[in-house]
């Protein structure tokens, strides 16, 4: 039996006051294999924090562990100010999660999906029931309130899942891939309320394989083999690169990988 | 003679859900073809009609000179079809799997070899790998080998590249570049539009229905408004106040820039009188200029001149 060694907490001052996450050093191994290996970054607080790679680069172990679903082999990390060792809980009540895998419950109705989402939350009876109110408005789904989810179109489903997501208002959402398989004019509807969301302050932490995206983010970080290689806003990192776009930027660095997914 | 051809064909499951609503469409023989469209457009409904694993209410269709409906069995034999979701078995091997899609066709890998090398080689190193380990990448290599293994004449791929990334999205696309050039009539859907113009032709798809078919040139050419695109330092302010301008027909968020379609009477000097009106609404370091459309701008303009 291998004793993992005694655990520090974090520092007074870990995170500085404009940040909601740092991470130093943050590590996965499963057996031998290192699949985020001592990534280091800040998110400053209501920025849009585009996560992105290539498909086995890392991106969803860290996001995993950044959530608290996964546990780290190594590393510091505090989010929304919280030690992620010993605050997990904690945290979770801070964060929100959508991924295009997995948000809603098909089997449910509209409305039924937002009270079930509220209760998990802890949001109070009365507060549920404004929100769903609001939430049924600006979705332009008052008619559909009895549907059920299913039969919502993917774009709609997509818009619900980020409002659920984000219901009772938390510091961070992290968005695994969320625009996955929309109409281009539908994804940039979605894009348009994470500007709103980020605008009412909400950080947003997302991944994306759509290049332009990565455009509309304010800072980007592209993983590679389990590593940050790069980490700066898309203006700079096209400048950094010599490129026109960030679809060019991703090409340069990610062609340096090693490993086989 | 063409390897596809489709007429008018259309499906419903249910009196609500119209999944085609009448399209047309026939693909050459060395043909890429491409349907571009998002999810729940009718994609998925097409391929199986085509590949004869469930029947259209009305219209016909013949995939190697073989009727969809009476010579079913003849297409069988001569299509290669790679699903959205992988058709592979998880539990299997990398080997057993390609065994086993052999061996259903009444071939085995030896014998056709040459045909799915350049491929198969690549997962090769972990032929004794069960499927269900193989990373997305190499799930997406061995079904292609799969749908490969008995030499068809025509292979149809929905969303091979559905959350691929980037990188791989361009192998998988050079890939069936070299496919193509022995000889194989490709027909393949994407949600993405940057790969449209890696097809011979494309079909845009919306709601069921074809808004057009064409080489992705010809569907630029086809483009007869004025597009520009405008890049300032508040890009969200500055989408909603080209919204409310009302010589614009539509804006949307393109990567760093805005493109904006304008309405069809704008007058030659649009450009100068768009820029005074935004610099009297505060934006005062907008930079516009006149651009070439790509097929996602096709697609979002036809797309509106439709709903």
């Amino acid at each position: 039996m291998k004793f993992r060694k005694f655990i520090q907490p974090l520092e007074e001052g870990f995170l500085s006051e404009g940040d909601v996450i740092r991470a130093e050093g943050l590590t996965k191994q499963f057996g031998n294999f290192t699949a985020v290996d001592h990534i280091s970054f800040t998110v400053h607080k209501g920025e849009i924090f585009g996560f992105l790679g290539a498909n086995g680069a890392g991106k969803t172990t860290a996001m995993k562990m950044l959530c608290g679903i996964s546990t780290m082999t190594d590393g510091q990390v505090c989010i929304a100010g919280y030690d992620l060792k010993w605050h997990v809980r904690r945290i979770k009540r801070e964060i929100g999660y959508m991924s295009q895998k997995f948000s809603l419950y098909e089997d449910l109705k509209v409305w039924e999906n937002i009270r079930l989402f509220g209760g998990i939350y802890g949001l109070k009876e009365d507060e549920i029931e404004r929100k769903t109110e609001l939430l049924l408005d600006r979705l332009d789904l008052r008619k559909q309130k009895n549907s059920l989810v299913r039969s919502l179109p993917l774009g709609w489903k997509q818009k619900l899942a980020f409002s659920v997501a984000i219901i009772h208002n938390p510091k961070i959402v992290f968005l695994d891939e969320p625009t996955g398989g929309v109409d281009p004019a539908t994804r940039r509807g979605f894009w348009e309320m994470i500007y709103d969301a980020a605008e009412q302050g909400i950080t947003i932490f997302v991944t994306t394989h759509y290049m332009d995206e990565a455009e509309y983010c304010d800072r980007v970080s592209i993983m590679v083999d389990g590593r940050i290689e790069a980490l700066d806003t898309p203006a700079r990192l096209k400048e950094m690169y010599n490129s026109d776009n960030m679809d060019q930027v991703f090409h340069t660095l990610a062609r340096r990988a090693k490993r086989d997914e | 003679m063409f390897t596809v051809v489709a007429e008018d064909i259309a499906k419903s499951y249910s009196r609500k859900v119209r999944a085609l609503k009448g399209v047309s469409l026939s693909v050459d023989k060395g043909e890429l073809f491409g349907l571009i469209g998002p999810d729940g457009a009718g994609k998925t409904t097409l391929f199986r009609i085509l590949t004869t694993l469930i029947l259209p209410d009305s219209g016909t269709a013949s995939v190697c000179g073989y009727d969809i409906v009476k010579d079913y069995k003849e297409i069988r034999k001569r299509v290669g079809y790679m699903p959205g979701k992988f058709s592979l078995y998880q539990d299997l091997s990398v080997r057993e799997n390609i065994n086993f899609f052999a061996t259903l066709f009444g071939t085995n890998l030896k014998d056709n070899y040459e045909t799915v090398k350049d491929i198969y080689s690549q997962i090769e190193p972990f032929e004794r790998r069960k499927a269900g380990a193989l990373s997305g990448g190499m799930k997406q290599k061995l079904a292609l080998s799969c749908a490969l293994i008995h030499r068809p004449d025509v292979l149809f791929l929905d969303e091979p590249t559905t959350g691929v990334d980037p990188v791989s999205r361009k192998e998988f696309w050079a890939m069936l570049k070299r496919l193509k050039e022995q000889g194989l009539s490709i027909i393949v859907s994407t949600p993405y539009m940057d790969e449209a113009t890696l097809c011979d032709r494309i079909a845009l798809i919306r709601n069921g229905s074809f808004m057009d078919t064409d080489s992705p040139s010809g569907i630029i050419s086809k483009f007869d408004r004025t597009l520009l695109s405008v890049k300032g330092s508040r890009m969200p302010a500055l989408l909603k106040a080209l919204r409310a301008d009302d010589r614009v027909h539509s804006c949307f968020a393109f990567g760093d820039t805005h493109h904006i379609v304008m309405n069809k009477s704008v007058s030659a000097d649009v450009i100068g009188s768009l820029h005074s009106s935004l610099l009297a609404r505060g934006f005062d370091d907008v930079e516009i200029k006149s651009i070439a459309p790509n097929i996602e701008d096709c697609y979002m303009y036809l797309d509106t001149i439709n709903r």
